[in-house]
């Protein structure tokens, strides 16, 4: 359970790391709490490890035109206590607050598990929902990604091995807005066997806003579209809610593993989705 | 490859040239010679490494020592002072909160912290709070008993 060896730099900004990146086939260190465990198992072996873990830039929470910019290094523990993302953002904050457990939260970061794209990782569903946007940096350039174009499939991102992730960008939520994000808990890990996140919006009776976010379920999160367009426009009645959930997994190829099976696991997805949508409402 | 790291352990500042690759708990159990911190797992679930960086619980066996360069680490052997236990520590020895005791330094600092940031949990709220070490003796029941014991005195 030792890493091999590899050659490590701590660089104190965001420019220091991104030339690092141009100049060497090296892997970025966040919190660890995804690399580090697969390090030792050798499952990655990096010739060189870049630690983003002293760039003070990274840890920023702010507010810009309607829209929640977090720093890339925020710990899940920074993101679900501050005041200012329970309020602004509280899909997010109720997601980080059920990862792993209080040493992981204390030291897994928002972008690393964002770049991780484990499967079963919580923070994808409630970024599908949220419509986030990943701000990617590179020596030269930087540009901007939708949530939609980011998940590419288990462990793979839009990001490339010379960028990093700065920041995510969240949606402030409308005064009205409910969320929730339910699980079920691998109880050894901690993982999502399955996990939804879903924000309803109501508009006079009916539901004007339906965005639905899963994860767990297929080889990366994804926006349930079809629940979403089920939703909007209805009264949001338990009727609706259990035949819109009904769709959550429509095309989706599940997954299957030694925790559950591919049917095992789309049951628990509608169950979790009408659970997550009834929450929101 | 071999790097210099500063580290404030248990109040002694110490400097150790260390592989990049080497692992917090081989650094501190190993290099320094606290064996406070126990291997459990090995693989990030049991918690039994714990050690708080910088105020905040980690688990030793998930960081490299390069990482704690520059921080302040304290280990289970950090919490008595002047021959005085730890409310924590008396807490557990009162209430019985362990059979085996090698989860116990872990359960110790994470329980730390957790009092420190809820000090006057409920039951669901500490079991909650310890998800992230095990223990395969106690059933868990004198460890809540425990950590309610140490809140009171603390809190109180």
């Amino acid at each position: 359970m030792i890493p091999q060896e590899f050659n490590y730099s701590r660089p104190g900004t965001v420019q220091e790391a991104v030339d690092l990146l141009a100049d060497h086939d090296a892997k970025v260190l966040a919190g660890g709490m995804s690399l580090i465990p697969l390090m030792k198992l050798r499952l990655s072996a990096p010739e060189h490890v870049v630690d983003l873990g002293r760039i003070p830039d990274l840890s920023r929470i702010t507010e810009n035109e309607g829209s929640l910019h977090l720093g890339a290094l925020l710990t899940h523990h920074q993101v679900a206590t501050s005041a200012l993302v329970q309020e602004k953002c509280p899909l997010i904050a109720e997601t980080a607050a059920h990862i792993g457990d209080a040493q992981v939260r204390n030291m897994g970061t928002l972008g690393g598990s964002a770049a991780h794209a484990d499967p079963a990782a919580d923070y994808p569903a409630a970024l599908c929902a949220l419509e986030a946007k990943v701000r990617l940096v590179r020596k030269d350039s930087e540009r901007v990604v939708d949530i939609g174009d980011f998940f590419v499939d288990a462990l793979t991102t839009a990001v490339e091995p010379e960028e990093i992730i700065t920041e995510l960008i969240l949606p402030v939520e409308e005064a009205g807005t409910g969320v929730s994000y339910q699980k079920l808990r691998q109880p050894a890990s901690g993982f999502a066997i399955v996990g939804v996140a879903a924000r309803i919006r109501r508009d006079g009776g009916r539901i004007a806003m339906a965005r639905v976010g899963v994860t767990g379920l297929a080889a990366s999160a994804y926006r349930a579209a079809g629940v979403e367009a089920l939703l909007e426009g209805s009264e949001g009645s338990q009727a609706d809610v259990a035949g819109a959930s009904a769709a959550v997994d429509e095309g989706i190829e599940a997954i299957s593993d030694l925790h559950a099976s591919s049917d095992y696991r789309r049951h628990v997805a509608r169950v979790y989705t009408a659970r997550a949508i009834l929450a929101a409402l | 490859m071999k790097t210099q790291i500063n580290v404030c352990i248990n109040g002694q500042e110490r400097t150790d040239e260390v592989e990049s690759r080497l692992l917090l708990i081989h650094y501190l159990r190993e290099v320094v010679g606290l064996k406070g911190p126990h291997i459990g797992c090995e693989t990030s679930i049991c918690g039994a490494c714990t050690v708080a960086l910088n105020g905040k619980t980690v688990k030793s066996c998930a960081l490299l020592a390069v990482q704690a360069d520059g921080q302040d680490i304290v280990t289970v052997e950090g919490l008595a002072t002047d021959g005085q236990l730890h409310p924590v520590q008396e807490a557990f020895w009162n209430e019985h909160g362990l059979q085996c005791g090698f989860c116990t330094p872990g359960m110790l600092m994470t329980t730390r912290e957790l009092i420190e940031r809820n000090p006057d949990p409920t039951d669901e709220e500490i079991r909650h709070g310890l998800e992230g070490n095990l223990c395969r003796c106690t059933g868990y029941q004198h460890i809540v008993n425990a950590v309610k014991s140490a809140a009171a005195k603390v809190g109180g």
